[in-house]
């Protein structure tokens, strides 16, 4: 029982506790719904625009969104291209967490987006680079789901982490969401 | 009547929705001098509760806010 082993003892470590919280937020984005990306976007490029600093996490089913569809990579075992496969391939692939109906929602939905200009999610993800909105992957979904990094899209302030830089970053946020 | 404000830049925003009204006017406003005035003018009816919010978490300032037919616009002042 290796586990029970581990959580027995914990000694709490007090460093960190009184660092200052900075004006920033962060956000966990563990959804792969087009709905809920889009809301996370449109929150942390208005944080910029507030004179915010923006960090978004993403982990689990969100990790998808970040695919890029005209990359491919080599050396995948079965299990990983199968979730390859299976899970949406990028920003333009992803759908709505209710009324899909097979796709047609997500239609409807990206038609009246566009009758009212309101901007796509890959426009949301150019827009969040543009103004300096970071995104950190988890790279535990990502081996989990077989994602490597050279599949990903080209984002000017992108990069790998874990749990703790999730926590450290959030310790010192003003706000903090998980969607 | 209130004194004829002059911007030294005119924003057109009209048809944006959220977000875009705020993240433009964070971008525009740093193009004018401190002390100039930019006038944006939008159709979306969130920007009157966003422009203020906005500004006040910026430390910018906003001098004017005038609504006519489905549209709003703002005299904002760079401060910093």
């Amino acid at each position: 029982m290796g586990t029970e082993q581990a959580v027995k003892e914990q000694p709490r470590q007090a460093a960190g506790v009184n660092l200052p919280v900075e004006n920033k937020i962060s956000l966990i984005v563990f959804s792969g719904d087009l709905d809920k990306l889009l809301a996370a976007l449109i929150i942390s490029t208005g944080a910029v625009a507030m004179g915010m600093k923006a960090r978004l996490f993403f982990t689990f089913w969100g990790t998808a969104a970040l695919r890029d569809a005209r990359k491919s990579v080599e050396g995948k075992n079965l299990m990983s291209k199968m979730f390859g496969f299976m899970l949406p391939k990028g920003a333009t692939k992803v759908t709505l967490s209710k009324m899909n109906m097979g796709g047609m929602g997500t239609a409807m939905m990206k038609m009246l987006m566009k009758q009212k200009k309101v901007a796509s999610l890959g426009e949301m993800l150019t827009l969040a680079g543009q103004m300096g909105v970071e995104i950190c992957v988890c790279e535990m979904s990502m081996g989990l789901m077989g994602f490597k990094r050279e599949e990903l899209i080209d984002y000017p302030h992108m990069s790998l982490c874990g749990v703790a830089s999730f926590l450290a970053e959030a310790n010192t946020s003003r706000v903090q969401l998980f969607i | 009547m209130p004194v004829e404000l002059k911007a030294d830049k005119v924003l057109d925003l009209k048809g944006l929705p959220c977000p875009m009204p705020v993240v433009r006017i964070s971008q525009e406003i740093m193009t004018v001098g401190i002390g100039q005035v930019v006038e944006a003018i939008t159709t979306d009816p969130g920007a009157l509760a966003d422009f203020p919010a906005w500004a006040a978490s910026t430390g910018q300032e906003i001098l004017r806010t005038d609504q006519a037919a489905g549209e709003v616009r703002f005299y904002v002042k760079r401060l910093l």
